[in-house]
């Protein structure tokens, strides 16, 4: 009962300069509550290393007699991690040709190109006041169609690929459409829909490998062919990097994003659902349909990330072809605060998270799941900017956008 | 017990929504603040009632200065508040309201229900409030529902009683009755404030009146101040309480409503048979109390309604029950009842929100693509022909007051030729300076020839506007009578009485000015 503070703005006679609404740009101030959020999740994750590193917890038992060696330790720890994650994302320094420095940069593009769409497929639907826990599920079937018409038909390139990817888009938007369908005509909330179709989608998968039309014959473990070379998206660098054409599809996919939220007339109406789905009806716009719709391009968008998982850089359809990517779009949508510029840069950043990752494992022994907790980290500061803001102490505008995610239950 | 307020501050960043305000309310005293939607007085009594700190200034109760930090602070000094929407729990009884929060207990912490059935009814029965202590509120009328907030203030011992817009959701009778109430509860020694923006509920029940405008305190007046002098202080100038407009001159038929239905899912008729037309050139306004028909009504006509829809709603000779919405939006302006809630999407700019109904028409789009510059154009212009206040059709509506978010959802349903005006409660929480613009914009569109129709629950708004009225009470029409019925007589039939009953009924010196009736009795 605890009332907001009621305005109460006097409209009687004002002139326009008599009282101004504060707007400000909150670009900037998000901006920089995002990068202040990754320093800190990356000063947590130093801890964490830190005191997970045996050298250190060695050092440390002699704490008390020469401190300086445990920090020393901790630091050696800490930093090594990092620099190992920096080489395996961006630039090896300690490569011999340039080719093989700037490969860790085209592995972070390529492994951040489904991360993308598959975020977008996650940002679309929350402008439209929808919650879509289901690109896990969304991406399976596009790869589960795209798969198909790459192994089974010999068609000349181009057509392949082209047709691989309608099967992945139409596949995708078909998982997608169910939710918003489910949603429109029976009100039934899409995130628990789009949760349990998440499983569905991954134990027809998982039955799908054991058919004699998806299981690679000679086989007897849950994997299909190998996609033909016809449908497989060209590599953009040459055979040193896996980096493909689904990368440009995705900065492609992130514009058409970017024109249909800003630019279009069904983007203005899966705005206005979302902003206020009552006034949206009162004004003409079919709420119902506009929920169907969105969760149909939505679902193809991640149906794409599946496309670039098994005709870009798995080649095969197999049970993990979805690499928990479904899961992360959330995160990157969630970081890239829905928008399609933010998506991107939120998938480049988990892309390269994760390709460095792998490396800092392999030479440092720092296990892979920091790189998690980091993840986790930066999104959890991002969602609470005014925590970001006392531990910074930066005067706080408040005008930070929260970003909407959901309606309540049965709304 | 007395109450006081010295030098009363309070700012909302650059915005000062109170100024100094010294304000003394006396015991026995029957204390009304008046000002328009928006000049502080919410403000003021959340810091009265603890739920906002003031900047400066201090609370004194009988001359000590008292430190209030919460509601429950302002209850233990005996201030007790009724706020505009009840803070009731629907699906308890009125005995289990009241002690909500203040439960009496017996030993290991049982409910003491029947010592809070007592109390409610030895309020019930000094005040003479008839209220059943064992009543499910939900079920309870309006009015019921706001003696049970009184009563609850009471049986916390407020001594100073602060009425919010209590007046708001009553019909005329419910009013007097509640005004009976009041006096009944000074006479025994409670201090009452009563906030209105109603001057005529103020001129009948207050024995001291503030003005507050902008915040400041900008005057006292006595009950005896004309109506119009009360106008012209709560709004610094002079006001016309009337609409200035010629006689209509109707056209032919525009919209026939015949014998139109809404049920619930239970089957009720929320609309009962309801057949009525407007012609082009006239205002017809919908009278009754809230929660009478008239939403269901007019959502019927928009094709917005989730019930069940049976009859026929004719404009200009074709059908639209059964329509979509968005095409009905081709030939009806609609200013919806709620407009925060039903009107605008308040993060959207100005300009999104003037094409909200239209932007998938050819006007405002080419291959599925926005035609931004048009959007941008149009918007100013209506921007500037509704003079709607703002620093640019490219701020969110939410910075915009009532009065110019309303001004905004008028600006649309008039932004193209339309054969019908659909307003619903047009001016609800409106300043005097919009209400006059916006009653001036109907009546222009009225005289252009459009059919017009209003809903709405303010007396003062439909006698004004209306060239006939359709007076409706629990989804029936109990009559269609002229613009000079009296309001007594219309009071009468908002609380379901027939018009020849209600003439009979009203006092003498009204009849003389009541009005022919044009449809008497029209079911």
């Amino acid at each position: 009962m605890t009332a907001p503070p009621t305005l109460e703005t006097t409209p009687a006679a004002p002139g326009p300069e008599a009282k101004q609404p504060k707007v400000r740009s909150p670009l900037w101030d998000t901006a920089l509550v995002t990068f202040l959020s990754f320093v800190l999740a990356l000063a947590i994750g130093g801890v964490l290393i830190a005191v997970s590193d045996p050298d250190v917890a060695e050092a440390a038992s002699y704490f008390f007699a020469q401190p300086l060696d445990t920090l020393a330790a901790a630091w050696e720890s800490v930093s090594s991690a990092y620099l190992a994650l920096f080489q395996g994302a961006v630039y090896d320094t300690s490569a011999s040709t340039f080719q093989q420095a700037i490969r860790p940069l085209t592995e972070t593009l390529t492994v951040a190109a489904p991360l993308i769409v598959a975020g977008l497929g996650v940002a679309l639907p929350f402008k439209a006041g929808l919650f879509n826990i289901g690109a896990e599920g969304q991406i399976i079937l596009g790869a589960i169609g795209a798969a198909y018409i790459g192994f089974t038909f010999a068609l000349p390139w181009g057509l392949h690929l082209l047709l691989a990817v309608v099967a992945a888009l139409v596949f995708g938007a078909l998982w997608g459409g169910i939710v918003g369908l489910l949603k429109a005509r029976t009100g039934a909330h899409e995130v628990i829909v789009t949760i349990m179709l998440n499983y569905v989608a991954r134990f027809l998968l998982a039955y799908l490998l054991t058919t004699s039309v998806f299981q690679r014959p000679g086989r007897n473990d849950p994997i299909s062919p190998i996609v033909d070379d016809t449908a497989q998206y060209p590599a953009l660098l040459g055979d040193w990097s896996r980096l493909h054409l689904g990368f440009v599809v995705a900065l492609l996919a992130a514009a058409f994003v970017w024109w249909l939220l800003n630019r279009s007339v069904l983007g203005f109406q899966f705005r206005a659902v979302g902003a206020n789905p009552s006034a949206a009806r009162t004004a003409g716009i079919k709420v119902e349909r506009s929920y169907v719709l969105v969760m149909m391009i939505a679902g193809s968008l991640a149906g794409l990330a599946g496309s670039f998982q098994v005709l870009g850089t798995e080649k095969a359809l197999s049970g993990g072809v979805s690499a928990g990517i479904g899961f992360d779009a959330i995160t990157v949508a969630l970081l890239g605060r829905g928008s399609p510029t933010g998506t991107v840069l939120a998938g480049i950043l988990f892309g390269g998270l994760r390709a460095g990752g792998v490396t800092m494992q392999a030479r440092t022994g720092t296990p892979i799941d920091i790189v998690l907790v980091v993840q986790s980290l930066i999104v959890l500061f991002v969602a609470a900017p005014p925590l970001v803001r006392a531990i910074f102490r930066i005067k706080g505008g408040g005008s930070i956008e929260t970003l909407q995610v959901s309606k309540g239950w049965g709304a | 017990m007395k109450l006081e307020l010295r030098g009363i501050t309070k700012r909302f960043g650059s915005l000062v929504a109170n100024d100094h305000i010294d304000l003394t309310v006396n015991p026995g005293e029957i204390h009304c603040l008046l000002g328009e939607n928006g000049a502080g007085k919410s403000t003021l009594m959340n810091v009265l009632y603890g739920m906002l700190q003031p900047d400066e200034g201090q609370i004194l109760i009988d001359d000590e200065v008292a430190s209030i930090h919460g509601p429950g602070d302002a209850v233990a000094a005996g201030i007790g508040m009724v706020h505009q929407h009840f803070m009731l729990v629907p699906v308890f009884t009125v005995a289990e309201n009241v002690m909500l929060g203040y439960e009496y207990t017996r030993s290991l912490g049982m409910l003491d229900r029947g010592a809070a059935r007592d109390q409610v009814v030895e309020l019930s029965s000094r005040f003479g409030f008839d209220v059943d202590p064992d009543g499910m509120v939900e079920d309870l009328p309006v009015g019921v529902q706001q003696r049970v907030e009184i009563i609850k203030a009471l049986s916390r011992d407020a001594r100073v009683l602060i009425l919010d817009e209590p007046t708001a959701v009553l019909t005329p009778q419910e009013t007097d009755e509640l005004m009976r109430i009041m006096r009944g509860l000074a006479d025994e020694g409670t201090s009452i404030v009563f906030i209105t923006h109603k001057l005529r509920e103020v001129r009948a029940v207050a024995d001291r009146i503030t003005v507050i405008r902008r915040g400041a305190v900008v005057g006292e007046a006595s009950p005896e101040t004309t109506e119009s002098d009360l106008a012209a202080m709560m709004v610094g100038r002079t006001v016309e309480l009337t609409v200035d407009k010629e006689p209509s001159q109707p056209g032919p038929v525009t919209l026939a409503i015949e014998g139109l239905h809404v049920f619930d899912e239970a089957g009720r008729a929320l609309v009962d048979d309801v057949t009525f037309d407007v012609h082009s050139g006239e205002i017809v306004a919908v009278a009754g109390v809230q929660g009478n028909g008239q939403t269901e009504l007019v959502e019927a006509i928009m094709g917005l309604n989730e019930h069940v829809v049976t009859g026929s709603v004719l404009l200009a000779g074709a059908e639209l029950v059964g329509q979509e919405t968005s095409a009905i939006l081709d030939h009806v302006g609609y200013v919806p009842e709620d407009r925060s809630h039903d009107g605008l999407v308040s993060s959207f700019s100005l300009a999104e929100n003037l094409v909200l109904d239209q932007v998938s028409t050819p006007t405002y789009s080419a291959r599925g693509s926005l035609r931004r510059d048009v959007i941008k154009n149009t918007s100013t212009t209506l921007v500037d022909q509704f003079d709607v206040r703002t620093q640019g059709i490219q701020y969110p509506a939410s910075s915009l007051s009532g009065g110019n978010q309303q001004k905004l959802v008028m600006a649309r349903a008039l932004s193209r030729p339309i054969d019908l005006l659909l307003a619903s409660q047009p001016t609800r929480g409106v300043d005097v300076g919009s209400i006059e613009f916006l009653h001036g914009r109907m009546v222009d569109e009225r005289d252009s020839s459009t059919a017009v129709l209003i809903v709405s629950t303010e007396l003062d708004e439909v006698l004004a506007l209306a060239d006939r009225i359709v007076v409706m009470y629990r989804g029936h029409i109990v009559g269609i009578v002229g613009p000079d019925t009296s309001r007594h007589v219309l009071g009468l039939m908002m609380a379901g009485v027939p018009y020849d009953e209600a003439a009979v009924q009203a006092p003498p010196d009204d009849v003389d000015h009541e009005g022919p009736v044009v449809d008497g009795g029209a079911l």
